[in-house]
């Protein structure tokens, strides 16, 4: 058990080498696995009073999954962080059984479904892992990937594909299967943020005029990515997707906070979003609804009014009647909820699984995103660093988003709960995000190769390498 | 571009403590605000499918879950539903009242004490059960009231309570006309709203509970607070002689409307025993006696008692029995008959009757003997506890003496039961001159060992008018309860 026994005795700073702890990667892998099985047992248990005959094929199909992905990244990034896999794991265990506990209410079959997008989502999880054997390699991608963005949040508007669902034109559908691109779309965009700034924040930082005690930077360096992320705000408040413009504006701000180390960044951004929200709040109906339903959500629950709070109102029941320790699954009423597969699928999980359930969950995106901090942290060049805090980012932000509206923090806006919620576009997106945090983390806690190599100049030698790749 | 990062990481830290946070004044603080709000139907439908616990008068359920076979896994319900409507009350999917209510945390498991229990079923996957409730309702002494009551007629509206004068215990209470609790605990939800507005809309008020929420004018039944009054000022003695005559005019008055009589009762020249005033009721009699009196003494005397308090615990919604203060000379000659602003409720002139029986002291009425378990290991038993000191022990005796001297030759004769002393009060109340007075009846058996202390309302009934007097009416039905207690 020892830890520093293992490692070399090697003097200084730059001969510390992290060691690859896959074995731990293995054992909390188990622990993961028992939470996901567990759950599904316990669901069966709780709602038919036996355990699921289909028990072994379950947790065989979700074993293999997650002991292949094991695998693999022992084999393709063996010094990649050892926390996420099994975390991610037990969300996504937990997730399916809390699906498949509101399918047994409802008479749907979403839990197989999702096995199968998670099955798509851990060979996209792979498929990340055996070509982008480096990730500075996306560098190279950064305006391709950020018009892949737009074209994907475009998708919508088009008229035969485009789907519109719940007042949300956010939704394509092509052959039967449905598809939010807008999380796809987030990931590219960190992409490209990351690209453009590590090229330009020397400029953005620097150069610039200085306004009212602000240091403004020059339209040219900031102006391609502004107007690209305006781009994709407007798409999204035509789409009405209110979490999403919320996710991406506040990963805009963040990365450019991170990149020019700057925290006027963060000042002038909360402005504009304090403009913005209440020029929404102004100019949109259906902000002022939602702000209205998250102030006085009583006023808008029941008979007698317009009941447009039944579902956060039930939510609050819901997980108010789950109290401390919950009811238990299948001693709920989860199916109350309107979506609570979706969007909700927090409230179903606080009504039966308890405040301690909810705790547990909470505390296991922020151990998500303290891992990806963690990996950029510690990661040698810029453009890993960035990439690495924007995925972190989007996910604390969603995280904090939808589960802040769910229980009534913040005002209510749409978005899934990472691993937890029924939907195929989110579960494999963010499976590919892991792959990339993965990777990432593995290139940092790698041993440097070469210690003549100028380490701590991160700039160049990114650019160094990716040429060095592209040769 | 590590210190952003870092300071990025501080920030995420404080949105998910915010989450965290927020969560627990969710799921923990305000978790019992949203669970006891009525629109949360997961409680309502959760209790509703429970195996709630059983209401008990004596050994027989008198609410009890069976287990159902629709969407609800039980229903409750009430094997003797007119009898036992008004202290059970009903649980329905909208609303419970009475017993139901008052003790939900006891029947519906949540209670604290079956905090162990409910550990266990957590573990074994039981379902919860609720802890049962053991009434002070003697079923014999119910019935008695219950169907004294109806014997007058099906139009009868009126009340009956029993208590045991030494300790408290509610032995009897009923309230006529009843309701069937069965048709509001049914799964049929329509036709739980349809017979609820049907008992809503209905004259005679069946929801009503007269033993506790309806206060009437006590008449002469109040006599014996006046009496006692006078006992304990020392204004008069058992022996003594006291004002009587045909008539009295009431100070600040002249002419026939302040003059009242005895209804043709005997009540002497001059004066009359204090005995023989008690037992024919003498009006001109008690009238003098609270003029003597005066306002604060009455007010003293009737608060001794229980005037202008609430005591029963169990039953939510109880009406105040009243003695006003602020009564001018003839209000306060008036308040001595028990007319003028008084006004009280059956339970109140029970324990009337019971602080008499009791040597004087008036103990705090209860109608939950003891709290158990599902296994039924007993949670709690009540205590009898002392509501207060009303007279001295030597008062009580004296009252009783002029009790019993009522029924065996005053006006509560129909009270008498053979073999056993009993001591008694009639009285007949006037309200207003267009409706028929109401007929109380007050008493106590055997005299010299209390064990029952009862009190007759019988508000309105089919009976023509001048057949109604306290001791026609309700004596028949006092003698049919004590004896079913007596007899036990």
């Amino acid at each position: 058990m020892s830890a520093t026994s293992a490692v070399p005795a090697q003097s200084g700073v730059l001969g510390f080498v992290h060691r690859r702890r896959r074995g731990a990667e293995l054992f909390l892998l188990v622990l993961a696995l028992a939470v996901g099985i567990g759950a599904y047992v316990a669901v069966g248990i709780g709602v038919e009073g036996e355990v699921p005959t289909d028990v072994l094929g379950y947790g065989g199909a979700l074993t293999a999954l997650l002991v292949g992905a094991h695998v693999l990244v022992r084999f393709t990034a063996p010094y990649a962080d050892p926390v996420l896999l099994p975390v991610v794991g037990a969300l996504n265990g937990l997730g399916l059984a809390v699906i498949h506990r509101l399918d047994l209410a409802t008479d749907s079959s979403d839990a197989a479904k999702q096995l199968v997008w998670m099955t798509l989502g851990v060979l996209l999880f792979a498929g990340t892992l055996l070509l982008l054997r480096d990730h500075r390699v996306l560098q190279r991608f950064t305006y391709t990937s950020g018009l892949a963005a737009i074209v994907l949040l475009l998708l919508p508007l088009l008229p035969v594909i485009g789907n519109e669902v719940r007042g949300a034109r956010i939704w394509i559908n092509v052959a039967g299967f449905s598809f939010q691109p807008g999380e796809v779309a987030k990931v590219l965009l960190v992409v490209t943020f990351a690209g453009y700034l590590v090229l330009h924040r020397d400029a953005l930082a620097l150069a610039g005029r200085r306004v009212l005690f602000v240091d403004l930077p020059r339209g040219r360096d900031l102006g391609p990515i502004l107007a690209m992320w305006l781009v994709s705000l407007g798409v999204l408040v035509f789409q009405r997707d209110l979490g999403s413009s919320l996710l991406f504006f506040g990963l805009f701000l963040v990365m450019l906070y991170v990149a020019t180390e700057r925290a006027g960044w963060l000042v002038v951004g909360g402005g504009l979003f304090a403009v913005g929200a209440f020029f929404g709040y102004q100019a949109f109906g259906h902000v002022r609804r939602r702000f209205d339903v998250w102030l006085n959500p009583f006023d808008h629950y029941g008979p007698g009014t317009d009941d447009t709070a039944f579902q956060p109102v039930e939510a609050m029941f819901g997980m108010a009647w789950g109290g401390l320790l919950g009811r238990g699954f299948g001693e709920g009423s989860p199916e109350r909820v309107p979506f609570a597969e979706s969007d909700f699928v927090l409230a179903a999980l606080g009504e039966e699984l308890g405040l301690t359930g909810v705790m547990a969950v909470i505390l296991c995106y922020g151990l998500i995103v303290e891992r990806g901090l963690r990996a950029a942290l510690v990661c040698r060049d810029a453009f890993g660093k960035l990439v690495a805090t924007g995925l972190a980012l989007v996910f604390a932000v969603q995280v904090f988003v939808v589960i802040g509206g769910v229980t009534r923090l913040i005002p209510l806006t749409g978005l899934t709960t990472p691993f937890l919620s029924y939907g195929g576009s989110s579960l494999v997106a963010n499976w590919v995000i892991v792959a990339l945090l993965l990777r990432i983390s593995d290139q940092a806690r790698r041993p440097v190769p070469d210690l003549s190599d100028p380490v701590g100049s991160g700039d160049d030698e990114a650019t160094q390498v990716v040429k060095a790749v592209r040769a | 571009m590590n210190k952003p990062i870092r300071t990025l990481s501080l920030f995420t830290l404080l949105l998910f403590v915010a989450l965290l946070v927020n969560v627990t004044v969710l799921q923990y603080v305000q978790a019992d605000e949203l669970n006891a709000d009525d629109r949360n139907r997961r409680v309502v439908v959760a209790a509703f499918s429970r195996e709630r616990g059983a209401i008990l008068a004596g050994r027989d359920p008198i609410a009890e879950s069976v287990p159902s076979d629709d969407e609800f896994d039980f229903q409750r319900t009430y094997p003797e539903p007119l009898r036992y409507a008004h202290t059970t009350g009903y649980f329905s999917y909208y609303s419970q009242t009475a017993l139901e209510r008052s003790q939900n945390e006891v029947l519906s498991g949540d209670d604290s004490r079956l905090f162990v229990t409910r550990l266990a079923d957590l573990l074994t996957q039981a379902d919860p059960q609720g802890g049962n409730v053991q009434t002070t309702l003697v079923r014999d002494a119910q019935v008695a009231a219950y169907d004294g009551l109806r014997a007058l007629g099906e139009d009868t509206q009126g009340a009956v309570v029993a208590l045991e004068p030494g300790t408290g215990k509610v032995l009897a209470m009923v309230s006529s006309p009843s309701f069937d609790p069965n048709r509001l605990a049914s799964h049929d939800l329509g036709a739980v709203t349809q017979a609820y507005e049907e008992l809503e809309a209905r004259e005679d008020q069946p929801l009503l509970n007269r033993a506790i929420q309806t206060t009437l004018p006590p008449g002469s039944t109040f006599k014996l607070v006046t009496a006692a009054a006078a006992l304990e000022e020392g204004l008069y003695e058992l022996g003594d002689q006291v004002p009587g005559g045909d008539t009295y005019q009431l100070p600040l008055t002249s002419g026939p409307t302040g003059l009242l009589d005895n209804g043709g009762r005997s009540c002497g020249s001059e004066t009359v025993s204090f005995t023989q005033a008690v037992a024919n009721s003498c009006n001109t009699t008690f009238l003098a006696m609270a003029d003597e009196l005066g306002v604060e003494a009455l007010q003293d005397q009737a608060e001794a008692f229980g005037f202008n308090a609430e005591y029963l615990d169990a039953l939510p919604a109880q009406a105040e029995s009243r003695f006003p203060g602020d009564l001018d000379q003839a209000q306060t000659a008036l308040a001595g008959i028990g007319q003028s602003d008084v006004a009280a409720t059956p339970l109140q002139m029970a324990m009337v009757a019971a602080g008499i029986a009791n040597d004087g002291v008036v103990m705090k009425p209860y109608l939950v003997d003891e709290v158990t378990s599902p296994d039924l290991d007993v949670l709690e038993r009540t205590e009898p506890t002392e509501l207060s000191r009303a007279t001295s022990p030597a008062t009580a005796e004296a009252l009783t003496e002029m009790m019993v001297a009522t029924v065996s030759s005053g006006t509560a004769t129909p009270a008498q039961i053979p073999g056993v002393d009993v001591a008694g009060k009639t009285g007949t109340a006037q309200s207003t001159p267009e409706r028929p007075p109401y007929a109380w009846f007050v008493s106590f058996a055997p005299a010299d060992d209390p064990q029952v202390a009862v009190a007759v309302l019988v508000e309105s009934t089919d009976v023509a008018r001048d057949e109604i007097a306290g001791g026609a009416l309700g004596g028949p039905i006092a003698k049919a309860v004590m004896e079913a207690v007596v007899n036990r």
